[in-house]
């Protein structure tokens, strides 16, 4: 399906707005904050309803994957042509974009994240021009990873993430901000190069005979490279079930399971996650999280599929692993952020174990569990940010009976704070279930082990909320004044999801059923 | 053989271009003695004239001076880029001011510049041992003079001395290695040294010798590891101009000369395999020789670079450790292999270029060349610092930049080549590299300005030619199929 505006396709539209942003940022004057905000919100809010739009017609019937004619939206053009060289045939890289199921619910969460990591960034006062600018290049990559459907432009965007992060964290983060940089610049950097690697790799081994001339056309489309008959006879990763095929699936699978997080890939988590300004947070657990995830299924999955079912029960006991380690960890914490980092961890494990059990259901579970936890988290870094902002304080210790004193919004955080639990009728249930009844199919002790992990969840979620809601209010808290307008505004659109994902997850499965039903299929047939 | 001269002569514009303007230079230096850059605008002058010359003769596949030079479309492309970095080089002279204690030998410098360029000019296009001799000298010895041209300091004396002892060795090696290869082949020009190989010499031992003392002479000049002990100390107490000029267009004429040396002289021509290289000379594996000396220049390069405060230093274990990733180009001497050391080199140029030129600007006001006291420079000059970022981000090879493109056609150039643990090593040094140029940008930005410091200034044209090597490097990274087709025609070289 074809949609434009000004002749421009909405993908384009999508990833780039934010790129025309930074540069009226850039280009406005010092003095006018408030003018660099307002470009910031704008521009996001625009994201917000061009998501909207594209949920709004987005077919729900057609399955992606890897049949370009059932993506939606799709934009491709030739970037880089080189034409005929005598010893590698013609080489291709294209602007290549498009949806489907694997990521339209992906794109929502950005546009709506990015959004709301705007309204919370209000209070910046430290470089406003620069941290704005910085903020919408990281959405441009972002969102860019989720619609790239050639593996250089997605690689591009993956690692134009990586700068404006570094300086995001590193300049307006807390005292010990440049450590956690540069490990987390570090971390993702390792990935990046094992990913360029394996990419170049594929690249080398796939060529697809062009229709119109007859000449064979090494490319960097992943569709291509999805197709088993495109790999050239005795190339490095031609055949099936090959060590280097397998060697090129474990690097992949470390540079997103260092973006995963998983065990043991995951100790850059906690650092940035404190250390980072709380919309940085809220970026980077609601989002930057779930590339890593989608990346697998996108890549791992569709690429080497054979691989990935040689290496599926591994997946899933790093997953069981991740839940539980996560979850034990998170208990012992006493600042409120590492709490939450440890606790995505553990949620993100659960993703991991989801799509690893290879059944349409566990897939539904994973990928509906990373749009809860992008939610779910962003409600607790937003509320741990609320806590912060008024009393310079993070220490789980240093709070109590608060609820006395912001009852609006205990209410909120506790909604949240539920929901990361799992409560029934909030929407981390729903996911939860599927991802471990999906597992449960494939992997009977893995997942009876994982569950326990949710026990461990339920205790520090509660502990938690008595230790900083309940009680006896500490004297030097007695003055804390509830919620402003501005933090209704970012809470609100979150916790209306939170509810009605609880109660009503239809509309978010219906858009991605299809093509993870077909992704199954796929793989489980690529194997043999 | 008149008529051959004169024919030759017309194919030698460029060449003849720069040495006429160093003539002038030297008539001029007489005449006008007003301690200004008056000669250096006439070297750029007529390095620009040159540089026109060097465009029209695209498309050209010829010998000249009977089968000296040849004026190919190789040549071509590493002239094009040896122009384009001196004429950076020298507005970036025009910029400095450590330069200005010596204005009234300013044109002595931009003599012997215009010498070096001279020679750099021979060294891409020689086809005979002779001549690659004599440009290999011509550009040696006027860096020596180059490198101690501040010779009331005492480091820069001591670099022109270490320089020069390393260097005469070294030269006298490959000297020493040409004549060897002469005695066996009795031929100086290298087609005639191919064809002499190809029917078989029967020396095999002494061939890989005299292969060996070639290879320790170029290795020397593109300080490849183990050869390359001068490089930090001579970048270090060299004129900043003159280090930025070694490690960008010294590096591109050595590369030239040196895959035009092997890729003639030592392969079957008759076949030239994906991967294969070296049918000819028999005894060593050439290529796991040569690979392992680029994976040691990234290793020994990134991890030394990583212990120093003195950016040229650092920068001087950067150049090491870069000239390790394009020789890793020189290991598949197939098309894939060249091109890819050419897409590095034109890259590079900028990038390289771009981050000594802003170490100059910052020592210029500062008088420190030390990382340490770029504390909050940020704060302090902003473009400068932005565009600081991005060459070193680009050396490092994050995309959206040039850097990124250069690092993946040379990486893809090796696994092409089936050189996969090779292109691991120069993934994992790549990691590696990405400590010390970050821990640049973090002392730019993670630290508040002393108090008291004042905001930095620097003129337009200073700013005009910031941008002149910003914007190439960012725009590389986006949109390089230009680039791409330049190199990809270029590699046809004249009898290849």
């Amino acid at each position: 399906m074809e949609f434009q505006i000004f002749g421009i396709g909405i993908l384009t539209w999508l990833v780039f707005l934010p790129i025309v942003g930074m540069i009226v940022v850039l280009l406005l004057p010092d003095k006018k904050s408030n003018a660099m905000r307002w470009t910031a919100a704008i521009v996001t809010g625009l994201q917000v309803i061009l998501a909207g739009v594209i949920y709004a017609i987005f077919d729900r019937a057609k399955v992606g994957v890897n049949d370009i004619e059932s993506f939606q939206f799709v934009e491709q053009f030739s970037w880089i042509t080189v034409e005929a060289v005598p010893w590698v045939g013609r080489i291709e890289i294209e602007y290549f974009m498009g949806l489907d199921g694997l990521s339209v619910l992906m794109v929502m969460l950005t546009a709506l994240i990015g959004f709301i990591g705007v309204i919370s960034s209000w209070n910046i006062e430290k470089m406003v021009k620069g941290y704005f600018a910085l903020y919408l290049l990281l959405v441009t990559g972002m969102m860019g990873v989720f619609v790239a459907l050639d593996f250089f432009l997605f690689f591009i965007f993956w690692e134009v993430m990586l700068l404006p992060m570094y300086f995001l964290i590193g300049l307006w983060g807390g005292p010990r901000r440049e450590y956690a940089a540069i490990k987390f610049f570090l971390y993702t950097f390792v990935g990046g190069i094992l990913m360029l690697l394996t990419m170049l790799a594929l690249y080398f081994s796939v060529a697809y005979i062009d229709p119109a001339t007859g000449q064979s056309v090494h490319t960097f489309n992943m569709l291509h490279m999805m197709n088993p008959e495109n790999f050239v006879e005795g190339s490095l990763l031609f055949g099936v079930d090959t060590t280097w095929r397998y060697v090129a699936w474990m690097a992949l699978f470390i540079n997103f399971a260092i973006k995963i997080p998983l065990f043991p890939f995951h100790t850059w988590l906690p650092d940035a996650h404190v250390e980072a300004p709380t919309p940085i947070s809220v970026i980077l657990a609601g989002v930057l999280l779930k590339l890593g995830a989608y990346g697998l299924l996108r890549i791992n999955f569709g690429i080497l599929p054979d691989a990935t079912i040689y290496f599926v029960y591994f997946m899933a006991a790093l997953g069981m692993i991740s839940i539980i380690y996560g979850a034990l960890c998170a208990m012992a914490q006493d600042d409120f952020k590492k709490l939450i980092a440890y606790s995505s961890i553990s949620h993100m494990g659960i993703v991991v174990l989801g799509i690893a059990a290879l059944n349409t259901q566990g897939m539904v579970g994973g990928v509906l569990q990373m749009f809860n936890h992008g939610i779910i988290t962003a409600v607790l870094f937003l509320a741990v940010g609320v806590l912060y902002d008024r009393t310079q304080k993070r220490g789980l210790y240093d709070f109590g009976g608060i609820a006395n004193q912001m009852p609006r919004y205990t209410g909120i955080a506790v909604v949240g704070m539920f929901a990361a639990l799992g409560l029934p009728g909030l929407n981390g249930f729903v996911s939860e279930l599927f991802s471990f009844l999906g597992a449960f199919e494939a992997y009977k002790w893995i997942t009876i082990i994982s569950v326990t992990g949710i026990i461990i969840t339920a205790a520090y979620i509660l502990w938690t909320v008595q230790r900083v809601f309940l009680g006896k209010t500490p004297e030097k808290l007695e003055t804390l004044k509830d919620l402003t307008l501005r933090e209704y505004l970012a809470f609100t659109p979150l916790i209306i999801l939170i509810v009605l994902l609880g109660i009503y997850p239809a509309p978010a499965i219906e858009l991605m059923n299809a093509s993870l039903a077909h992704l199954v299929e796929f793989v489980t047939a690529g194997g043999n | 053989m008149i008529e051959h001269t004169l024919h030759s002569i017309s194919q030698f514009y460029p060449e003849i271009i720069v040495v006429v303007t160093l003539c002038v230079i030297i008539i001029v230096d007489l005449l006008v003695k007003n301690g200004k850059h008056t000669t250096g605008w006439i070297l750029l002058g007529g390095l620009l004239l040159a540089g026109i010359s060097v465009i029209m003769q695209t498309g050209s596949n010829l010998a000249v001076f009977y089968d000296m030079v040849a004026v190919d479309p190789f040549a071509v492309f590493f002239k094009v880029l040896i122009i384009l970095s001196s004429m950076f080089i020298v507005l970036f002279s025009m910029k400095s001011s450590e330069l200005e204690a010596y204005s009234s030998r300013y044109g002595e410098y931009y003599m012997l510049l215009a010498g070096m360029i001279f020679g750099m000019l021979l060294m891409v296009g020689s086809t005979n041992l002779l001549m690659i001799y004599l440009a290999f000298e011509m550009v040696s010895i006027s860096s020596y003079v180059l490198v101690g041209y501040m010779k009331k300091e005492r480091r820069s004396s001591e670099a022109s001395m270490k320089y020069i002892i390393y260097g005469a060795v070294s030269s006298g090696v490959m000297l020493y290695g040409l004549s060897l290869l002469v005695g066996i082949t009795g031929a100086t020009d290298i087609f005639q040294v191919n064809s002499a190989l190809a029917a078989g010499v029967g020396e095999s031992f002494i061939l890989n010798i005299s292969i060996l003392m070639i290879v320790v002479g170029m290795g020397f000049k593109i300080a490849i590891v183990p050869f390359h002990f001068w490089a930090p100390d001579v970048y270090e107490g060299a004129p900043i101009t003159i280090s930025a000029f070694l490690a960008v267009a010294s590096q591109i004429a050595a590369f030239g000369l040196i895959v035009r040396f092997f890729s003639i002289s030592f392969i079957d021509s008759g076949g030239v395999t994906a991967t294969g290289t070296w049918q000819i000379v028999e005894g060593l594996h050439w290529d796991l020789l040569l690979g392992g000396m680029a994976a040691l220049a990234m290793i020994v390069g990134n991890l030394t670079a990583l212990r120093q405060d003195n950016i040229k230093r650092m920068l001087a274990y950067s150049s090491i450790a870069h000239a390790g990733y394009m020789l890793m180009g020189l290991v598949i001497l197939a098309g894939e292999g060249l091109t890819s050391i050419m897409i590095y080199l034109f890259i590079y140029l900028f990038m390289n270029l771009g981050a000594f030129y802003v170490a100059m600007l910052f020592s210029n006001k500062l008088e420190t060349e030390s990382i340490e006291k770029y504390k909050g420079l940020g704060f302090r000059a902003p473009l400068e610092s932005i565009a600081m970022t991005i060459f070193l981000v680009s050396l490092t090879g994050l995309p959206p930049t040039g850097g990124f493109v250069a690092k993946l056609y040379i990486f893809g150039a090796a696994i092409s080549g089936g050189w996969i643990w090779l292109v691991t090593i120069a993934g994992i040094t790549t990691v590696i590299s990405l400590f010390y140029y970050i821990r640049v940008v973090r002392n730019m930005y993670f630290f508040e300005a002393e108090q008291g410091a004042l905001q930095l200034k620097f003129d337009l044209p200073s700013k005009i030619i910031l941008l002149l090597l910003l914007v190439p490097t960012l725009l590389l990274g986006i949109y390089f199929e230009p680039l791409i087709e330049f190199a990809r025609s270029s590699i046809a070289m004249f009898g290849g």
